[in-house]
């Protein structure tokens, strides 16, 4: 797509520019407004008494003594909310075959997880709340739980669902080409893994919750939610909990960390909407650490038995697995849980160009908290199994990595076209990535420190991955299916009586820096200076309908929204100013806060005193003219179901054969999401992206009992990354712009988590390759390694 | 579970007095009582390092410490350290680097990083990253905060 080419050669543009974001300044003086900070009157408090079995029937609930507790103001057990609150099918129509059981935000029969709400206590204080819940009876007959997703399908596991006769939730295959040819052929390579993806979580810092209030004379609900798609919420709020549209408020504001666990139901923060309903008050849930570990959506728990076969010169003949996943005992609502397999399925090898592919995804139910979808969904997953391979096969042929990339990666003068699994694919540059990340690294510096080090006895491995990543989803990622959820975004840009700008979007903040962008693009395209421009998201009350931010989504499609907005509303200005300047409008330009004469940029009219005319004395005006200076813009992704990016990363690490430790020595990813409105915060996200990757490649994971018991639930016993074990991560771009807009931005945000897992995982094998031994497990704990090893 | 206790101690430089619940932690008191929600509460164990504040001097976990035992102290949170200027420094360069994304980990970061740059940290990007490994971060990947308190030891060691 192309459009007016003063956009990005305006003198005063900031796209582009490594601009500060205005926020940080509120954050850094405490002055946040994140959802527990809310104190609102008569606000009262949630606690939830909770399943302590994996699988069990609730044969009776006794809440006598909690209801006379002090400061108790009401007590619901699940029967008595499933009354108000309908329940819900995490299922879309275009995951054919997908099934899963209506849930009910409060168990009312059986407890399908560790951890699932099965009375809700509302108190004057939390306090008082979880006081009365550890006087509730329940009396649990305890059931035989599937916990384990390997087993979950054999013909004597307890099926979590009777009617559905087995815990299969969603199967596909693919199958592309002649994979059993193919493999056959004569000097064909066949390396064959089985990779194990343990399950982990997000850990935002700040925990779920929302506070929800109901005013009964005019009928509102209002949620301020800790989240990522505030219209998404509204809808499922007025369907579930029986409110009308209009009158269900959502407001987002500060957000402290979602990587997309905060985008789905949650019966708990379901369950306080109603209550907010029943008791006509405000009430607040939020979640404390342990709950956020036995209810914030797990992610990846895959297991892949694959295969790869290569030609002794190197060519990549073809790729076959099967993904085995298990996601607990529903499919998320409204996403499903089938989206994490269905990616797996998508997107494994499809940096290459493959002519035989054969997949077979399986998502299973299981006793365990529920598995949906997190930062990268399913790009770890189908990217260390390729580039695993890859490594695994170069290594078994005798190649170099990086040659047997160059010789099968899609060729950067190939596009458009499609991945063997049937993607289509744009404007990606996976031969100049890989090139740039070689110059930037030294790899053949890299490769003699090996060598010299290996001879001290010191291990050190360099691992990487080319990847592709799933950004700017069109309607066809969740619409299609019958999802409530909006794959369009919208922009209002506003021009004040002062000459400031005011605009708002329905992408959301989490952290990203998205009102930044939102911001740097307003005001470099209609032109003023980025200090008179105000921003407002996440309150469905104000903001033009859309789907938020998530899927790497915001930059790319809330930020052509503001773009096409800004530009509409600069024509709508410089119309009016045509007028009153006696000029034509091409001769005009704004720039700065003034309208200007566009040769030679002398001033001809500021901003405020065009607008004080408009809105004060319009009549200076000829009356046919209609002033509006206010424009409103959507846009959404056509003719691509995604918008697709693509990266190449390494990772240096050491690996101590001693302990099993691993040191990510350095890190470096190179990146094209197309054009980078901001390198700063395009850059911080690659890194945060990064760190999480090598989080779920290293340390994290939700450790279950064979009974389903979920063993570390505080932040002690689950790591996440630390500082002082962080390597520096250097970070480059090449831009290749989406032609699917005028702006040319695809997502960024997931890219690191993506692909880190695959590098690391090179990484570790290249180290452990001089003791003829490997690993395929994830995390790769030092007890894994040493594992490996045959130390222990 | 009721029990009570009359406390005083000076927040921000402002003489408070209350009536706490014993079991009532100090940044629970600070967020919900005193109002001043600034300091976070991540994980409520000691590991997070959101609810991290000063306490006579001391760095100290907020979520670690009940009400009653600060009794007498003197509190300062993220509020008190904008408002008197202490931390202008450090909220200049972690704006410059970026070094928040949502924000939620910031308080404790700049506590332990006031300690650290008050304390005669040196500018050294192991140590630095040593000292604030007590402050979990879930966005940024750290690099930027350590870049952005090193910035700030320099520009002390030039000043
Ligand atoms: S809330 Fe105190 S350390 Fe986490
Ligand atoms: S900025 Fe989000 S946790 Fe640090």
């Amino acid at each position: 797509m192309t459009g007016p080419a003063t956009i990005f050669d305006k003198p005063n543009t900031y796209i582009g520019q490594p601009t500060p974001r205005a926020d940080a300044a509120r954050l850094l003086q405490g002055r946040g407004r994140f959802v527990d900070d809310l104190q609102l009157p008569r606000m009262v408090h949630a606690a939830f008494f909770r399943s302590p079995h994996a699988h069990a029937r609730i044969l009776s609930i006794d809440t006598t003594a909690a209801r006379a507790a002090p400061g108790v103001v009401a007590v619901y057990t699940g029967a008595e909310l499933a009354e108000h609150v309908t329940p819900y099918v995490g299922v879309l129509t275009h995951l054919a075959g997908l099934r899963s059981a209506p849930q009910h935000p409060i168990a009312i029969d059986v407890a399908r997880w560790q951890g699932e709400p099965l009375v809700m206590v509302i108190a004057q204080t939390r306090a008082q709340a979880e006081d009365a819940c550890e006087l509730i009876e329940a009396d649990l007959e305890e059931l035989p739980p599937a916990v384990d997703a390997e087993t979950a399908l054999t013909a004597d596991a307890p099926v979590i669902h009777a009617d559905f006769g087995s815990n299969l939730a969603w199967e596909r295959k693919v199958d592309v080409g002649h994979i059993d040819n193919a493999f056959a052929a004569p000097d064909v390579t066949i390396v064959e893994r089985e990779f194990r993806f343990g399950r982990h979580t997000g850990v935002t810092l700040e925990s779920r919750g929302t506070v929800c209030d109901f005013d009964p004379s005019e009928q509102t609900l209002t949620m301020h939610y800790s989240g990522q798609a505030p219209h998404m919420m509204q809808v499922i709020l007025s369907r579930h909990i029986g409110v009308a549209e209009e009158n269900v408020r959502v407001i987002s504001n500060d957000v402290g960390g979602s990587f997309g666990i905060k985008i789905h139901t949650y019966g708990d923060e379901i369950a306080a909407a109603a209550a907010a309903k029943l008791l006509k008050r405000p009430v607040k849930f939020i979640a404390d650490r342990m709950e956020s570990f036995m209810t914030d959506i797990h992610a990846r728990d895959h297991v892949v038995k694959a295969r790869m076969g290569i030609s002794a010169e190197g060519s990549i003949v073809g790729i076959d697995f099967h993904d085995l996943t298990g996601v607990g005992p529903y499919s998320m609502y409204p996403r499903t849980s089938a989206i994490e397999c269905n990616q797996v399925l998508n997107l494994t090898g499809a940096p290459y160009a493959l002519e035989n592919y054969r997949a077979h995804g399986q998502v299973v139910f299981q006793n365990k908290n529920m598995m949906c979808q997190y930062r990268a969904v399913g790009h770890p997953i189908a990217m260390a199994v390729a580039d695993g391979l890859l490594e695994d096969a170069a290594r078994a042929i005798g190649k170099d990595p990086v040659e047997v990339r160059r010789r099968n990666l899609m060729r950067d003068d190939s596009y458009p076209r499609a991945s063997a699994s049937g993607m289509k694919l744009d404007d990606l540059s996976h031969q100049k990535a890989l090139e740039k990340l070689v110059e930037i690294m030294d790899y053949d510096a890299l490769r003699a420190d090996q060598i010299k080090m290996r001879e001290k006895g010191i291990y050190r491995g360099i691992g990487f991955v080319s990847m592709v990543e799933v950004t700017n989803p069109s309607p066809m990622f969740y619409g299609v299916g019958g999802a409530h959820i909006a794959s369009m975004d919208g922009a209002t840009v506003r021009l004040d009586a002062a000459g400031a700008l005011h605009v708002s979007s329905s992408i959301t903040e989490q952290g990203q820096g998205t009102n930044a962008i939102l911001g740097q693009i307003a005001a470099g395209v209609f032109g003023v200076p980025i200090e008179r421009v105000k921003v407002t998201t996440g309150d469905t009350a104000t903001v033009p309908y859309g789907g938020g931010t998530w899927a790497s989504r915001g930059a790319g499609i809330g930020g052509e929204a503001m773009l096409q907005a800004a530009h509409a509303l600069k024509t709508q200005v410089l119309d009016v100013a045509g007028v009153m300047l006696q000029s034509p409008v091409a001769a005009l330009d704004i720039r700065n806060g003034a309208v200007v004469d566009a040769e030679t940029g002398a001033e001809r009219i500021t901003l405020d005193a065009l607008a004080r005319t408009v809105y004060y004395r319009g009549n200076e005006l000829p009356s046919d003219l209609k002033p509006e200076l206010i424009a409103t813009r959507h846009y959404r992704v056509t003719d691509f179901p995604f918008v697709f990016t693509n990266g190449a990363m390494a990772a240096h690490v050491e690996v101590d054969t001693e302990t099993g430790f691993v040191k990510v020595l350095h890190f470096w990813a190179v990146e094209d999401c197309g054009r980078v409105i901001n390198p700063m915060l395009v850059d911080e996200q690659v890194r945060g992206g990064v760190v999480q990757g090598i989080g779920g490649a290293l340390y994290e994971e939700c450790l279950y009992s064979p009974e389903g018991q979920l063993l570390n639930t505080t932040m002690a016993d689950y790591i996440v990354p630390m500082a002082s074990e962080m390597p520096e991560i250097t970070v480059a771009h090449i831009e290749t712009p989406t032609k699917t807009s005028v702006l040319g931005a695809k997502g960024a945000g997931e890219a690191g988590t993506g692909g880190a897992p695959a590098a690391l995982l090179n990484a570790v094998n290249d180290a452990l390759s001089p003791m003829d031994t490997s690993i395929w497990q994830m995390p790769m704990t030092p007890e894994r390694i040493l594992k490996a090893l045959g130390k222990v | 579970m009721s029990k009570t206790k009359d406390i005083s101690l000076t927040v921000n430089g402002e003489v408070l007095t209350a009536n706490v619940p014993v079991r009532m932690n100090l940044v629970d008191f600070l967020r919900h009582e005193a109002g001043l929600t600034g300091s976070h509460v991540g994980c409520e164990h000691g590991v997070c390092g959101a609810c991290t504040i000063e306490v006579n001097s001391d760095t100290v976990r907020g979520c670690l410490m009940l009400a009653v035992q600060a009794d007498g102290a003197t509190v300062t949170t993220i509020e008190g350290l904008a408002d008197s200027g202490r931390s202008a420094a450090l909220i200049a360069a972690f704006t410059r680097r970026n070094a928040l994304q949502c924000g939620f980990c910031t308080p404790g970061m700049l506590a332990s990083a006031i300690a650290y740059v008050e304390g005669g940290g040196i500018a050294d990007k192991q140590a630095i990253r040593d000292h604030i490994s007590g402050n979990y971060c879930r966005c940024t990947g750290y690099q930027s905060v350590v870049d952005a308190i090193h910035d700030v030891v320099t520009e002390g060691a030039s000043a």
